[in-house]
């Protein structure tokens, strides 16, 4: 964190002077492990083992914070009969089908409940395992980026924890063989080392303190990467350190509005606010696929009122209740269409045309090699970007030119590269990685042809439509009967982006007045609102996200600076704050509490709860929405209103998070020796994307040492926007390659000095940087190397260098496709990589030693 | 110059012998001409942005003089960062001012071995061709089981995380009408 969100990391650092014990955990030692009060090492890819063992901790020494566990989690609710735990050799649960390497994910569910069979197949509930297979395709589980996945029914309680098939005694069960020397074998870390950990997090979590944890893509970039996070909420439920002060899990996320990204996604499964994209069904209307994906209760069951205004903003008049409010005219998902799987679909020849607006994927996408392939099968590729980055010249001096793999003669690919404007040339909101939406204002007008994306967009919709307009065509009304009549602004006519935060923000249809937030929203097209979670940001019609009173003005949670979703509420679930009665857990962790002389809400926050609603409140038999939350029940997302320890329905790969090694691995799966990887992860072995054999399998001992990858201060992400300044280049001018002594001795590399990097996918070379802060692992009894790969270069720009991502393949996680970039095999050799075509020889020689695609 | 001008200029000596002996004025001033004043006092213009990096959104003043940029740092009124920027931060009017960004559109014709000029309203009124003519090419209006789908898979988008929020739904919303589903975004990757 000091090294990728410094300046987030001053907070760590001022509770540090306020007694906070700084725990870090990481495979190498950085400049966190530095300031930090102690420095955990854990081999990468091994977190779920670590975090479960911690879970273990709590629950076999009973330290969880019973109170709120029982009144809170879903601890007492019972699984169903027929469920069937994660067995210890084959770690497989109930429904698990090795055909389609899916589960039927219908054992999972609660005694009493029925589940959504979700987006695959939203017209009906229960339904069979393809369905439920289909439906992670279709990103069910990204959907519940706002809230919990859908159910219906009344599960059974046992409040007192006890019936065996309660979540509290499964979760017993379930983690009881991670032991601290379980946890010790296959991490890496001392027992005595990981047990302090363990204490030090209960003893600081309870009534009077709370513990946070805070990640980044070092959790997430995994084939496991949902069941990680999973791992530490259930964790973080038991202690009672969820919708607390202090508490919760900070996701540090990587880019200035990649939360944005994902709550207004440009994602192929979700439409504004987490509304799944609808799937390709025989028979689905609006009404069908709102009954199936809107919950019973919980403020999911408003997905009507939801789903109708985004409608209405973006076909206004045309959308009517009379046909559905377009929504017959939306697209189809039928399946994953990620961006990994499209590449494959451009190398395979169905796609032919690609927008990269701000991304370079040719040195910035795992597999980079297979990036440029899709890339140089294209008819056309539109690249908007600052400097002239490799996804634009991939044709002129990209790797493969260089090996002649490719000639600049033979790619048909037309390049179109469009200047764009910078973060101070155009106007607009970034969503941080708190939620909180800050306005910038626009300082200058960009330079040249350069423009905003807003501009881009608008131009290219204003263009496309001009080109349609005197069509009959009935696949041409959406396009034509869209709304698009943005006002402009500036010497180039640039879309006032005021206007369409208005829009985002949300109006009512008859006078176009701005709606004060989401609970105005209603579901017979009276209201417009283009993503119902950032309803609320031009409420009053003034921009709320642009308020900058200094500090945030008088609360200690800063609200007078900025706009948080939803609401402007800074700590989410913070009715969890205070106990049942609405009393806080204890005067020093008072947050949000119930005032009986007001009769409503209060505390140093908004409360993320009906502000009049009583802690004594008692849903009505049959009460929809928010009105089935009672008064005591602060989870109001979840369709139960708690927090689950148990996910009975939404995930892909088991309702509990279960330790399984990564694709490539340096050891076996001790914990379930049965099933070595998760066994429903996403893989496409293929020509061009092939996998080196895992710890144990003939091959293996080709690719012997481990790799990890990680991010330096001094550089952003692939480099697009750090490797063209001159500062930053002269900081961090060099590709390198962490290595410990004993390595760099045992292979003779030289600090300083250049190795090679090989892997089944391709070789890069890498300063090395003889280091004390890698440390080779024992594993399991034998001793395993590893080496830390940052990934910021690529052959273009004031600093060049080798892209990390050449050597990593792609395998994802089921749940939400994120690949794994955070583990692999490699081998490392002294010495600069061959040029030309030695290079892809060199690689062949390397897969034919180990037997790859013979 | 004379050796002992040459120590009596030395800051140190000035400070230990001077009326400054704490080094925080006239003994550690330079003797460059007056007046040297900081950019940030000649700009007529500051605006308030948000840094363009990491998520944590720290606070960034712009300042700007007849149209140009001339300083960015942080903003202390910012609560979560009190004014500081990181090395990657405090880069951004290196960022913004860099003299290798493009200005111009560039075009490469299919097999093309260089680049070529194009006027941006003729590159526009490509675009927009190229997209019309593969989508009509490639829609898809039900699956061979009949099912409706609405959609081309002839064309794909992939952002970065710097689009902001008012660009991301602009262009979530132009792609959805035109059918186009295979729209993807840093945040997966």
């Amino acid at each position: 964190m000091a090294e990728a969100h410094p300046v987030g990391f001053q907070w760590v650092m001022e509770a540090k002077r306020r007694g906070a014990k700084i725990i870090h955990v990481d495979p190498r030692f950085t400049r966190t492990s530095a300031v930090a009060d102690a420095h955990v090492p854990i081999r990468p890819g091994t977190d779920i083992a670590f975090l479960g063992g911690l879970i273990n901790h709590v629950l076999t020494h009973e330290r969880d914070f019973r109170d709120y566990v029982v009144a809170y989690t879903n601890a007492p609710m019972l699984t169903r009969e027929d469920f069937v735990d994660a067995g210890d050799d084959d770690g497989l649960f109930s429904g698990w089908d090795p055909e389609t390497r899916s589960y039927d994910t219908s054992t999972w569910q609660y005694e009493g409940a029925e589940v959504a069979a979700a987006s695959g197949n939203r017209d009906r509930w229960g339904g069979d395992a393809e369905t439920h297979r289909v439906s992670h395709l279709l990103g069910q589980s990204e959907s519940t980026g706002s809230g919990g996945v859908p159910f219906r029914g009344d599960p059974v309680r046992d409040d007192t924890l006890q019936h065996p098939r309660c979540v509290y005694q499964v979760l017993k069960r379930h983690f009881a063989r991670y032991t601290p020397e379980m946890v010790s074998s296959v991490c890496g870390m001392s027992p005595e080392q990981f047990t302090e950990v363990a204490e030090a997090i209960c003893a600081n979590s309870g009534r009077e303190r709370t513990t946070m944890w805070v990640y980044s893509v070092g959790w997430t970039q995994h084939t496991v990467g949902v069941q990680y996070i999973r791992c530490a909420s259930i964790l973080q439920a038991l202690l009672g350190n969820m919708g607390r002060p202090g508490g919760g899990i900070m996701a540090l996320r990587g880019h200035a509005t990649i939360q944005g990204s994902t709550d207004i996604p440009t994602l192929y499964d979700l439409l504004p606010g987490y509304i799944p994209m609808p799937g390709a069904h025989h028979e689905m209307h609006l009404p069908e696929y709102l009954a199936a994906d809107a919950a019973q209760k919980g403020f999911w069951g408003n997905m009507p009122a939801y789903t109708i205004s985004m409608l209405k903003a973006w076909w206004g008049e045309h959308a009517t209740a009379e046909n559905d409010y377009y929504f017959d005219r939306m697209p189809r998902i039928s399946g994953d269409h990620s961006t990994f799987t499209t590449v494959l679909n451009m190398i395979d020849g169905h796609c032919e045309g690609y927008f990269v607006l701000g991304e370079n994927p040719a040195v910035g996408t795992t597999n980079s090699q297979q990036q440029r392939h899709g890339l140089s099968s294209l008819r056309w590729l539109v690249v908007r970007d600052l400097q002239e980055i490799e996804t634009a010249t991939f044709w002129k001096n990209g790797p493969e030119i260089e090996t002649g793999e490719m000639r600049p003669e033979d790619i048909d690919t037309e390049v179109f590269l469009l200047p764009a404007a910078t973060h101070i040339e155009k106007a607009g909101s970034f969503t941080n990685t708190q939620r909180l939406l800050q306005w910038r204002h626009q300082a200058v007008e960009p330079p040249g042809d350069a423009r905003s994306d807003l501009w881009f967009v608008h131009e290219l919709g204003h263009r496309i439509r001009a080109r349609l307009a005197s069509s009959q065509l009935d696949r041409d009304r959406a396009i034509l009967d869209l709304t698009w009549d943005y006002p402009t602004e500036g010497p180039h006519g640039d879309p006032d982006a005021h206007a369409v935060l208005a829009e985002i923000s949300g109006y009512r249809v008859a006078d176009g007045s701005p709606v004060s937030g989401y609970t105005d929203l209603r579901d017979d097209g009276s209201t417009a609102c283009g993503c119902w979670i950032y309803s609320g940001v031009y409420a009053d019609g003034v921009n709320q996200a642009a308020r900058r009173k200094p500090a945030g003005g008088e609360s200690p949670a800063a609200l007078e600076w900025g706009w948080a979703w939803p609401m402007n509420r800074r700590v989410l679930y913070n009715r969890a704050s205070a106990d049942p009665e609405g009393r806080p857990w204890s005067e020093r962790k008072a947050y949000v509490w119930w005032d009986e002389e007001q009769q409503r809400w209060t505390g140093h926050d908004l409360p993320d709860f009906e502000a009049e609603k009583p802690p004594s409140y008692r849903p009505p038999e049959g009460a929809h929405a928010q009105d089935a939350i009672g008064g005591d029940e602060p989870f109001i997302m979840q369709a139960d209103g708690r927090a689950w320890l148990y996910v009975p329905t939404g995930l892909a790969d088991g309702p509990l998070p279960v330790h399984y090694e990564p694709e490539e691995s340096p050891s076996r799966n001790a914990l379930h020796p049965g099933s070595r990887a998760n066994p429903a992860r996403e893989r496409f072995d293929r020509p061009d994307n092939r996998y080196n054999p895992p710890d144990g399998e003939p091959g293996s001992d080709v690719y012997p040492i481990a790799f990890s990858t990680f991010r330096i201060a001094e550089h952003h992400t692939a480099g697009g926007m750090s490797r063209w300044t001159p500062y930053l280049a002269e900081l961090a001018p060099e590709m390198f390659v962490e290595v410990s002594p004993a390595l760099a001795a045992e292979r003779g590399l030289e600090h300083t000095g250049w190795a090679t990097i090989v892997t089944a996918r391709s070789a890069i070379e890498a300063r090395v940087v003889v280091t004390e802060r890698c440390k080779p692992l024992r594993i399991d009894g034998h001793v395993v190397h590893q080496i830390g790969l940052p990934w910021h270069w690529g052959p273009n720009g004031l600093v060049t260098g080798d892209a990390a991502n050449e050597l990593i393949g792609i395998s994802l996680d089921p749940n939400v496709h994120i690949m794994d970039t955070k583990t692999g095999t490699c081998d490392i050799v002294p010495g600069r990589r061959p040029r030309g075509p030695a290079l892809p020889e060199f690689v062949a020689s390397y897969r034919r030693r180990a037997g790859i695609g013979i | 110059m004379d050796p002992l001008q040459l120590v009596r200029r030395w800051p140190l000596f000035r400070q230990l012998t001077g009326s400054d002996p704490l080094g925080r004025g006239d003994a550690v001033r330079s003797d460059a001409p007056e007046p040297w004043e900081p950019r940030t006092d000649e700009a007529d213009t500051v605006t308030r942005s948000v840094c363009p990096f990491c998520a944590v959104g720290c606070g960034q003043r712009v300042y700007s003089k007849e149209g140009r940029v001339t300083h960015i740092e942080g903003d202390p009124d910012s609560p979560i960062s009190r004014g500081r920027l990181c090395p990657r931060g405090s880069s951004s009017l290196s960022l913004v001012t860099s003299p290798t960004r493009i200005t111009k559109v560039r075009y490469r014709r299919p097999g093309g071995t260089e680049w070529e000029d194009l006027d941006l309203d003729t590159a526009m009124d490509m675009i927009a061709d190229r997209v019309v003519d593969t989508r009509a090419r490639t829609w898809q209006d039900t699956d061979a089981e009949g099912r409706l789908l609405n959609r081309t898979l002839g064309f794909a988008h992939l952002g970065g995380a710097t689009l902001d929020n008012e660009e991301n739904y602009l262009l979530k919303k132009l792609y959805t009408a035109l059918g186009a589903v295979q729209v993807e975004n840093q945040a997966r990757i």
